[in-house]
């Protein structure tokens, strides 16, 4: 049952390949999700039956793996087939086990289906194979990659135009939501992965420990702001500059480190920087947090429901908080454009070139004189400052930091963003942060699945299990990301984009 | 006397480099004059390249000391005092002398000015072939764009340098006759171009000895042939020293000045192209690994 | 005195739990050149697999015999979290074989992700208490200090010692263990040469898991408690362990483990125990600014 095989061979070997398919499920699912450990009323654990569950995840694997492989089905007609066979499976099981309201709960029903999502994983293999022509035709016309200006300020205007938008349409209280959850939330993270993509996409630096420096700005704010009163518009310059100090004083002993070795040795410095973060309650305040760090003004003006001196009153606007929110929006809006700015910018001169260079072939780098520890050192201190940037305008947005939010999680998902979007590819980065950030937005409010498993499903507790999945998913769909072809820094004649096949990786 | 005697640019002294018990290079000297095309060669194994990396500062010998001079003429008396002072490099009325073995690689390329391709070939294979030109010129442009922070402005100095740094890239692809070829990948290139490109950065650099690892390995005939023209043209018109591993005997006897035989880490013979093909030692060394008949027409090392 | 040796006992501990998982992330590493960040995670399965089999084994099926449960109980783990990372190597690595080298790196935190969040949905958020086992102690007073040596502490180092041992001879003698380094060397030419390359690679990713389930149980005994975030401190601690001894090498990965484990023990025993997780993750940066291969990783000649 390789799953690389064409998809041809007769019923029967499909059959079998289901079943096996379907008996290793039945093997995964048997200790972990057939049987639950809940705790009875000694608080002694007790095991808790739940076979059903079991069988429909194999019954569901068994069902899809053969339309995947049935002979002679185009590839609709299989999906379609997989989904009728989800459907009939779930059903089946609940009907054949004559099983009350609740059991199985709904959300064993769920997730029924996201285990055998993983599995139905294995379905697309065969298609992926087929679509790896169409990727490379695709990385030849480089979509992405080659945009015309237009297009540029057409994006930009329609970004800026966003929040006002919303606000028309949908008013203050309706709009708070796209503005504040998707708006601004996305925004920081596309900040995030385009400061990220100057060191793991320019210069092929794997850093796992970003987060720390992101880290170091919001905790930059939020210390100069509440012991010192300093204005955000001092901490923020502020903020940049310590965070790259520290990718600085990171930087000068690991990066003569290579490959794997620096990924880990950034990764020891962000679990560090969050322990610290964590135990030097005199400063940090712990596990509790920063609260109260002042919110953000309209350059001196607050946004408060005053008469005098609020933002309202002297624009003479009607008070709504929609107005910090907006202004909040423009000010991750311009911060994140000014590092696409300065990104775009420094890949055209000699310092962008040479992370380049080093990203392809650092011992040719040196041959050329190129000193590659100082350039990998610009690179790691200007990732980080716009970290610092970033974690500064968090900690501004949320008046609160703590050391929750800066887990290897959010460096992991930072640089998903990147090597998802296509590393060095500042839209394809952008695309990226929208997708994931965006579609985790939207998993934390699926109302309507309420309505199909009932009222205690709960759609949040499987925003991360699915974005998990979706991860592996879409590096298995494009594994060199959305926007795997590069644009040239400088031209003679003609300006196409490079195939991704040719672009290196890097292996610092 | 002969040029590498009477004007050498590169002194090398009792090279001896260890690899764990394996010795690659054993106590290894010779000169290379400036102007000369001078090819080290050797059966395989022999340690060619271990001498390159040392000479180009991938590797830091275990014992001997590498003198360039960058301008001028090697003087032992220099040599010597520079080596006593303890520091890298020297600069005098006479000479602009370094010991490369002090220094680190991208030093070497920068200041002592030692260029060098790869025997498998190390493009920026995802950049441009102008691009790679580009890179070459790294601290010309570095120094134009003022650390960055002019070219982040836009100073017009430094559009002015990255002009002159295109026309150079330009002329370079005019002379390897890629200027078709200078918006497409590197990696893209037919292997015999990927070559000559590899050639062509490393004299965008504005070396004053050029080092190269087997530049016609793998070559066809009239590609070789190419890439002697444009050999000898580096040598006569940019005025480069060139100092050359070559297993293609025809190449190496057909351009270089001056042959370097190296074996089992030493040194068995120097001289003139035809006073080497004559030595016995040299007949010898390479009868041990294969008929000399075939030798001479072996095309590129299986190394 | 006392003290050093309760501390030691207790690091000694720990650290064969370290070193347990650190072989599976060495050995993947080793074999096919990627970081298994999901390996954490799988050890943080095969704990919650041996705790269902203890639970199974003693309330469904009346196993009162505590050795005997055990035995089970391990070979249970051993078998379910060894399947389970088959098929997280089929579905999510496999496919990426051969491609850009962050993409199984993206795959891996993707299905580290998927794994804590799919055992904190099937078994509950909160922490699961297990029943307490082998709670014998020997008490020995040295220097004016008790020092004590549990039942649980000597079974854990011994079960370590005794796997590891198997463990050896599987890789020194065995045909799988020699198609093993063959892939290890060059998986090309092990290819040619009529090395199953899939199959060994799948092999690794098993017997990785199965250590990791030794680990898994060992450490649900010893710590009486497990919860699906369980395996990210000690998977990153693991991994630090394997890159310490150096990445690639069995003893390395054990010797670092027993390291990891008495560092953060004394650390936080004569220093302080908040900053514990910092010595480590420290260690591990002056380690390799001065020693980039680690302690027994073959060094790393660069080749131009």
């Amino acid at each position: 049952m390789d799953l690389r095989q064409e998809t041809g061979g007769g019923l029967w070997e499909a059959l079998r390949d289901a079943g096996a398919a379907a008996l290793v499920t039945a093997g995964l699912s048997f200790p972990i999700l057939a049987l639950r450990t809940v705790e009875n009323l000694d608080n002694k654990l007790e095991l808790e039956q739940r076979w059903p569950l079991m069988f429909g995840a194999a019954m569901l694997v068994f069902f899809g793996r053969l339309a995947a492989r049935v002979p002679g089905a185009g590839v609709a007609a299989r999906w379609i087939v997989f989904v009728c066979a989800a459907f009939a499976a779930i059903y089946l099981v609940i009907d054949a086990w004559g099983m009350d309201a609740d059991f199985p709960a709904p959300e064993l029903v769920a997730l029924a289906v996201a285990l055998a999502a993983m599995v139905g994983l294995w379905l697309t293999a065969p298609f992926a194979a087929t679509s790896a022509l169409a990727r490379k035709q695709q990385g030849a016309r480089a979509f992405l990659g080659a945009r015309s200006r237009h297009m540029e300020f057409a994006g930009v205007f329609a970004l800026f135009a966003f929040p006002l938008l919303a606000l028309w349409l949908l008013g203050p209280q309706g709009s708070l939501k796209w503005i504040n959850n998707y708006g601004v939330q996305i925004l920081i993270y596309v900040m995030l992965g385009w400061g990220l993509n100057i060191v793991v996409g320019l210069a092929g630096l794997l850093d796992l420990g970003y987060v720390a420096f992101y880290a170091v700005g919001a905790y930059t704010y939020a210390l100069l702001s509440t012991v010192f009163g300093l204005s955000f518009w001092i901490c923020l310059p502020l903020a940049g500059l310590f965070a790259a100090f520290w990718g600085v004083l990171l930087g000068i002993p690991v990066l003569r480190l290579r490959g794997d070795y620096l990924a880990i040795v950034t990764l020891g410095f962000g679990e560090i920087i969050r322990v610290v973060l964590i135990n030097w309650t005199d400063l940090t305040n712990g596990y509790a947090g920063i609260s109260s760090i002042p919110r953000i003004t309209f350059f001196g003006i607050p946004f408060i429901d005053d008469d005098e001196t609020g933002f309202a009153a002297r624009f003479g606007l009607e008070f709504s908080p929609i107005h910090r929110t907006i202004f909040l929006f423009y000010l991750i809006l311009c911060l994140a454009l000014l590092t696409n700015a300065a990104t775009l910018r420094l890949r055209r001169l000699p310092i962008g070139r040479a992370w380049e260079a080093l990203r392809e072939d650092e011992i040719a780098c040196r041959s050329l004189g190129v000193d590659t520890v100082s350039t990998k050192l610009t690179a790691f201190a200007l990732g980080a400052m716009f970290a610092g940037f970033a974690g500064a305008f968090f900690a501004v947005r949320q008046n609160f930091v703590s050391p929750e939010s800066f887990t290897f999680g959010e460096s992991a998902t930072i640089l998903a963003i990147v090597v998802l979007g296509g590393m060095g590819s500042q839209l394809g980065v952008a695309a990226a942060a929208v997708a994931l950030i965006g579609g985790m937005e939207i998993l934390r409010e699926l109302d309507i699945l309420k309505q199909v498993f009932g009222e205690s499903f709960d759609p949040a507790q499987y925003r991360m299990l699915v974005f998990g999945l979706a991860m592996v998913v879409m590096m298995i769909w494009k594994p060199r990301g959305v926007v795997s072809s590069r644009a040239p820094s400088i031209y003679l004649r003609s300006r196409a984009a490079i195939s991704g096949e040719h672009v290196g990786e890097g292996r610092g | 006397m002969t040029r590498w005697l009477s004007e050498p640019l590169l002194a090398v002294d009792h090279l001896s480099m260890r690899f764990g018990g394996l010795v690659a290079v054993d106590d290894f000297s010779f000169v290379a004059g400036r102007g000369d095309i001078t090819a080290l060669i050797g059966p395989n194994g022999a340690g060619k390249t271990t001498v390159f990396n040392c000479i180009t500062g991938f590797y830091k010998p275990t014992i001997g000391r590498i003198a360039l001079a960058r301008s001028g003429k090697i003087e032992a008396t220099g040599v010597e005092a520079l080596t006593r002072s303890g520091r890298r490099s020297a600069v005098s009325q006479t000479c602009d002398l370094y010991l490369l073995e002090r220094m680190p690689g991208h030093e070497i390329a920068r200041s002592a000015r030692v260029g060098r391709t790869f025997q498998n070939i190390r493009l920026f294979q995802g950049m441009t072939v102008l691009e790679n030109l580009i890179v070459a010129q790294h601290n010309e442009l570095m120094r134009a764009s003022l650390m960055t922070v002019g070219g982040l402005i836009g100073l017009p100095s430094y559009s002015q340098a990255e002009k002159l740094a295109l026309d150079k890239a330009a002329n370079w692809l005019e002379r390897i006759g890629l200027l078709d070829r200078a918006d497409d990948a590197a990696g893209a290139l037919p292997y015999g171009d990927q070559r000559r490109l590899e050639i062509a950065r490393a004299m965008c650099a504005d070396p004053v000895l050029l080092c190269l690892d087997e530049p016609a390995a793998g070559l066809n005939p009239r590609e070789s042939g190419e890439l002697n023209d444009l050999l000898l043209s580096i040598r006569d018109k940019d005025r480069v020293s060139i100092l050359l591993i070559e297993h293609d005997m025809s190449v190496v006897m057909k351009i270089s000045d001056h042959v370097v035989v190296l074996d089992y880490g030493r040194r068995i013979a120097d001289g003139a192209p035809v006073q080497v093909r004559e030595d016995p030692a040299v007949i010898a060394a390479y009868l041990g690994v294969a008929d000399a008949g075939e030798t001479k027409a072996s095309v590129g090392g299986g190394q | 005195m006392g003290n050093f040796l309760q501390q030691l006992i207790n690091g000694v501990t720990l650290g064969s739990i370290y070193g347990l998982i650190a072989i599976g992330y060495t050995m993947v590493f080793g074999i096919i050149g990627m970081v298994n960040f999901a390996h954490g995670d799988v050890f943080m399965l095969s704990a919650f697999i041996a705790l269902i089999f203890y639970l199974a084994l003693t309330q469904m099926f009346g196993v009162l015999s505590l050795p005997l449960a055990f035995i089970l109980v391990l070979l249970g783990a051993m078998v379910f979290t060894g399947l389970w990372n088959w098929a997280i190597e089929r579905v999510a690595y496999r496919p990426l074989r051969g491609s850009f080298r962050l993409a199984p790196l993206i795959s891996a935190i993707g299905m580290s992700i998927f794994l804590s969040n799919f055992v904190q949905v099937v078994q509950g958020p909160r922490n699961k208490p297990t029943p307490p086992l082998f709670t014998d102690l020997i008490k020995v007073e040295v220097g004016g200090y008790d020092v004590t040596l549990s039942y649980k502490q000597i079974m854990i180092v011994s079960v370590t010692a005794l796997l590891l041992a198997g463990f050896w001879f599987l890789v020194q003698k065995t045909s799988l263990g020699r198609a093993q380094r063959a892939c290890e060397q060059d998986r090309k030419m092990a290819a040619l040469l009529g090395v199953d390359v899939n199959r060994t690679i799948s092999m690794t990713f098993v017997i990785g898991a199965m250590l990791a389930a030794v680990a898994g149980t060992l450490y649900m005994v010893y710590y009486g408690v497990v919860n699906f975030a369980d395996g990210a401190a000690p998977g990153l601690k693991a991994f630090t362990a394997a890159v310490f001894g150096g990445i690639g090498s069995l003893q390395g990965a054990v010797i670092g483990g027993l390291i990891i484990g008495l560092v953060e023990v004394f650390f936080s025993a004569y220093f302080s125990s908040d900053y514990k997780d910092v010595a480590p993750y420290a260690i591990l940066i002056v380690t390799l600014i001065f020693m980039p291969s680690g302690l027994l990783g073959r060094p790393e000649v660069e080749k131009v």
